[in-house]
């Protein structure tokens, strides 16, 4: 019996899944089509060129016009890993992001590491040591990260000859450290940890027990968050310190209307997103399907 | 004997071996294919690798012979004869040849490749003809007068036809050696390339150029600074004074460039804009009181730190001979404006400057976002008129969303713009001045002309376009410059000036107004 | 003591603000032409910005501006993500299935889009202040997607809790249960979403400015103001620097003056 309701939570996630992507490409297309300047180019201000030209350029660009067929075409092709040709660079799509996603792997990579890494040791050294100094300090740490615009921490970073994940880390570390500190404390403040105490457990194995442990299932949910978080300030990092990754190419992709791009990367960022904040909810929903695959 | 060759080698080898030249592209090149060469970055490549057969000299504007020896334009101006040099020979070793500039002609012609030069080639909507005469004697045939064309062909690069390498060979100075996608374009020293200096050494100096790809200004600054680039041109009068105090030998004010930036109100009959604020832009009246409200030396020395001066037509005084220097300034005088504006039958009543129907005079100012001197010239625009009693309302849009509102939609009301690398032949700017232009951007593509103003800078234009005589084509040119200052369709602002930084390593540099200012004589540059 | 000690500054920065009317050294829009780009002195005491603007008075306006809108937009994204993930948890089934899509979906689709098109509709000589009613009220109908991820975790943590249990036994209807039982335990939760949604907005607007899509000229706002780092000033130019300083220093003052987690103790029975 659990295996089928394995089988059957897994399919309705995924078809959940699929239906979502379908959803957020057409949207994203939609967006992007149908807002200002999508059938303009730049090479019309070129005084070289002759009205049949400007025209021809024109008409090129327009020829993505109707949403749906474009979409459908785009599905199509999509299927057998074309994702199309980008407007900007005019090489193919899947070219494009397989020759930057590596570095853009890396930097969210070590920036939601650190975040991470940092926003949970500082939420447990508050907790478990309850130094008031030490909450307050963490506390204005986190205030200050908030308040950075990461353009300009970027900025200053790249000059300095400093490590620029640290920007994506500053973005991510207050939601973390700020939810981890105050799940700790609601944990802390639960009758149970004085029942404990009364029977005689260390400190150490409350910290663990009661206050880590029962904050992970809501703490997960975070994950899925703090990866749409780090991409968003990806961006602003990527452009301004000139890194040749998938946050760069999203923001030129955006500025020049490359419709092929840009709904590749909203379905990558969809896909990404539903993947990450499905696990999370999966390892913790206190939920049926999740006790029946227990046993 | 050996020994005074070996010496003779090593005092040459510091001479010969000048040195790597690094200067940043602002985005990477859409096309390696000098043919479709339509952005910045392209055409820097195209630049440093490609043979033309006359070039423009940067500084002195005049025409110097590069691969033809010399040329002969026809009587009636529609064909050229050239006499191409001998013993050339492209960078991998195939013989140069008139079948080649036929090939390259071909090749630029292609319609697929989009090529902006293709455009300025294609006379009268006819594609010219290309006839090889002999081995070294080639001829272009235009379907109608040209005037000024030699100034055609400082664009147009010359590929091999036969070179088993293809576009890879190269008869600039330089070749292609590798293109790093996000980093950086490296270029080599072509060893075959033709042109010797005065003491018959072999161009040129340096052995490589490289290109890293920078689009951030400020991290360029910085690179720059720390001694990793060697030049920068176009750089921002903000960053100008920064380095001016730090490296004073490193900047130069070259003067006035040739940009221009200028503001027009909305003149097509057909945009969405209100009748009576259509009824307001058509008045010359209102467009002199407006512009005489704007004081153009503020917008010189607050947004360009005094590196601009005030703009008086389409062509900057950097181009020395199409610039007609008579045309009077235009004075900032706010007393006079209001003067003219009650002219044409507005009246100021409580601060408030309104129209003959009581409607308050208020309007929008389109221009790009991200452009920091158009956000300031529109806030220092903004307080000038606020003095006369209007309102003026700034709009900042991003370039695709602006694009739209000017090429489709024609739905604003004034904007805010400019040109750069603003061409030096009024040939090439029939497309912004003819009525019927495209770029003829507060009214653009007529079907006939909406004044008679207009109608008459297009029969001077047109007359000029096919007058052999060059004085006769000034003549005609800076009658059109007059009628523009006289009606004003646009109010000129500034011409901001050639602003570049060259490392003090670099040998040889001679900055010049026109593009590509800084490297227009690569084959002549060293660095020590 | 703390808490009552940011609670009065954060007051007095509001008052301040409010009141920049009447305190401010100069109309926020006035260019003094022959003195820009000047150093701190008695007469303009933060110096003054590249068009001779005094970055005091700025400063001032600019604080009114973000101080009131981005809490405000913080306020309706808050709104929307309890009411969407706290039904979601409570609801279960499909409507749980379709909230998370949903947010998913708003995490993912690109906005910025949007934010262009509702511009290219909006009349050209939209007043300022209305543009940047509209583009901070869509950032909260657009940003609640975050938070109602979080809240629906947390709201699913005390759905079954006891006192939960018990309140549906003792015939406690919806509305009482929401206001009286939950709502109280999510306090914490809630203020944190918003407090950190405050500065994002506030940064937001910044780059939405570098789109054109921002507080329009000559109007000030943290948005604008933080713009002007991005030119990589001189630490020398310290003044520079007071936006964001005065940004910081709000967002601590706020952490601050949090409510203590003690007063919460009593609602948990």
């Amino acid at each position: 019996m659990p295996r089928k309701k394995a089988v059957a939570a897994l399919l309705r996630f995924a078809t959940g899944a699929a239906v979502t992507l379908l959803i957020a490409g057409f949207f994203g297309a939609a967006l992007i089509r149908l807002g200002p300047g999508y059938e303009t180019d730049e090479r019309t201000l070129d005084a070289r060129y002759s009205d049949a030209t400007t025209g021809a350029i024109g008409r090129e660009n327009a020829k993505d016009s109707n949403v749906l067929t474009f979409y459908g075409r785009y599905l199509t092709q999509a299927v057998r890993g074309n994702f199309g040709i980008s407007r900007t660079y005019e090489i193919p799509v899947s070219e494009l992001i397989r020759s930057r996603a590596g570095v853009t792997l890396r930097l969210i990579g070590e920036g939601l590491g650190l975040g991470w890494i940092l926003g949970l040791s500082l939420a447990g050294a508050a907790t478990f040591f309850r130094w008031r100094l030490l909450t307050l300090s963490a506390e204005a740490f986190s205030a200050l990260a908030l308040s950075l615009p990461a353009a300009v921490f970027a900025l200053l970073l790249f000059l300095a000859r400093g490590p620029v994940f640290l920007v994506l880390a500053m973005a991510v570390f207050p939601r973390v450290f700020r939810y981890a500190h105050d799940l700790f404390e609601q944990a802390r403040r639960e009758p149970r940890i004085e029942a404990a105490r009364a029977r005689g457990v260390r400190e150490w194995n409350i910290f663990r027990d009661y206050v880590v442990k029962p904050s992970w299932p809501p703490l997960l949910a975070l994950a899925g968050v703090s990866f749409s978080i780090a991409f968003g300030a990806l961006i602003p990092v990527e452009v301004v310190c000139d890194i040749p990754g998938i946050g760069q190419l999203a923001w030129k992709a955006a500025l020049g209307r490359d419709l092929p791009v840009l709904v590749t990367l909203t379905l990558m960022v969809a896909a990404i997103t539903v993947a990450v904040n499905g696990l999370a909810g999966w390892l913790g929903d206190p939920r049926d399907e999740r006790e029946g695959l227990a046993q | 004997m050996r020994w005074r060759g070996v010496i003779a080698v090593l005092v040459c080898v510091p001479l010969l071996s000048a040195g790597e030249l690094r200067f940043a592209l602002h985005h990477e090149p859409k096309t390696l294919n000098p043919m479709a060469a339509s952005e910045d970055a392209a055409e820097t490549l195209r630049y440093l690798t490609r043979g033309v057969l006359i070039r423009v000299n940067r500084l002195t504007q005049e025409l110097e012979p590069e691969l033809a020896q010399s040329w002969k334009v026809s009587a009636d101006n529609k064909a050229i004869t050239f006499q191409l040099r001998e013993g050339i020979s492209f960078s991998d070793g195939t013989p140069f040849t008139a079948a080649d500039v036929a090939a390259s002609v071909q090749q630029m012609l292609n319609p697929a490749l989009r090529s902006p030069v293709a455009d300025t080639f294609t006379i009268g909507g006819v594609a010219p003809k290309v006839a090889v005469e002999a081995p070294h004697t080639v001829t272009f045939a235009f379907g109608a007068p040209v005037a000024g064309m030699e100034r055609l062909f400082d664009e147009l690069a010359i590929v091999s036809a036969q070179s088993p390498v293809k576009d890879k060979a190269s008869l600039g100075p330089f070749v292609l050696d590798s293109y790093k996608p996000g980093v950086e374009v490296l270029l080599k020293r072509n060893p075959r390339y033709w042109k010797k200096d005065g003491a018959g050494a072999r161009l040129p100096y340096l052995d490589a150029v490289r290109l890293p790809i920078q689009a951030n200004r400020e991290i360029e600054l910085n690179r720059f600074r720390a001694g990793e680039l060697d030049l920068m041109n176009s750089i921002d009068p903000e960053s100008y004074e920064r380095l001016a105090r730090e490296m004073p030998g490193a900047v130069h004010d070259g003067g006035p460039s040739t940009d221009v930036e200028f503001l027009w109100f909305n003149l097509a009959p057909a945009s969405p804009v209100p009748q009576y604020k259509k009824d307001w832009f058509q008045s010359a009246a209102f467009r002199h009181g407006i512009s005489q409200a704007i004081n153009r030396e503020d917008l010189s020395r607050v947004v360009y730190r005094g590196h601009a001066r005030p703009a008086l037509g389409p062509v900057s005084p950097a181009n020395k001979f199409w610039f007609n220097t008579k045309l009077a300034a235009q004075k900032f005088d706010p007393a006079g404006a209001l003067k003219l504006l009650e002219s044409a039958g507005f009246q100021k009543k409580a601060g408030v400057l309104v129209d003959r129907a009581g409607h308050p005079v208020e309007f929008s100012v389109i221009t790009n976002a991200g452009n920091k001197s158009r956000e300031r010239m529109a806030a220092l625009i903004q307080q000038d008129l606020q003095g006369l009693g209007i309102k003026l309302n700034i709009v900042t849009l991003d370039f695709h969303s602006l694009l739209d509102r000017l090429t489709r939609s024609s739905d604003y009301e004034a904007c805010l713009f400019g040109l750069t690398n603003v061409a030096a032949d009024p040939n090439e700017m029939m497309n912004v001045l003819l009525s019927s232009g495209r770029q003829h951007a507060w009214n653009p593509s007529q079907k006939a002309p909406a004044t008679a103003w207009e109608a008459e800078i297009d029969a001077l234009l047109k007359a000029q376009s096919v007058s052999a005589s060059k004085s006769k084509r000034k003549e005609l040119f800076d009658r059109v410059q007059e009628l523009m200052r006289r009606e004003e369709p646009y109010l000129y602002l500034v011409n901001r000036n050639s602003l570049s930084a060259i490392s003090p390593q670099v040998k040889g540099a001679q900055p010049a107004a026109f593009y590509p200012q800084t490297f227009w004589n690569v084959e002549r540059l060293s660095v020590k | 003591m703390i808490r009552y000690a940011a609670l009065g500054l954060l007051a007095l920065l509001f008052l301040t603000a409010l009141s920049s009317n009447w305190i401010a050294p100069a109309p926020y829009e006035r260019q003094f032409r022959t003195e820009t780009n000047g150093a701190p002195s008695a007469k303009f005491p933060l110096g003054t910005d590249h068009l001779g603007r005094d970055r005091l008075s700025r400063l001032l306006y600019g604080t009114r501006v973000s101080l009131l809108l981005a809490p405000a937009a913080a306020a309706i994204s808050l709104v929307i993500a309890l009411l969407a993930g706290g039904s979601a948890a409570l609801a279960g089934g499909w409507w749980d299935r379709i909230v998370t899509a949903a947010s998913n979906l708003f995490l993912s689709l690109p906005w910025l889009f949007l934010f262009l098109t509702v511009r290219s509709v909006l009349p050209l000589n939209t007043a300022p202040s209305t543009s940047i009613l509209i583009t901070f009220g869509l950032m909260g109908l657009l940003g609640w997607g975050a938070g109602a991820r979080v809240i629906r975790a947390a709201v699913l943590q005390i759905r079954d809790a006891p006192f939960t249990l018990y309140a549906h036994a003792f015939g406690c209807p919806p509305a009482r249960l929401w206001f009286r039982h939950l709502l109280p335990h999510l306090r914490t939760v809630l203020l944190a979403q918003f407090w950190i949604s405050v500065p994002a907005f506030i940064l937001g607007e910044a780059s939405l400015g570098l789109l054109g899509l921002g507080v329009a000229e000559p109007m000030p706002s943290w948005g604008n103001l933080l713009k002007e780092l991005q030119s990589a000033p001189e630490w020398r130019e310290y003044w520079v620097f007071a936006p964001i300083a005065l940004l910081s220093l709000v967002m601590i003052l706020f952490q601050l003056s949090r409510p203590m987690k003690h007063e919460l103790k009593g609602r948990t029975a």
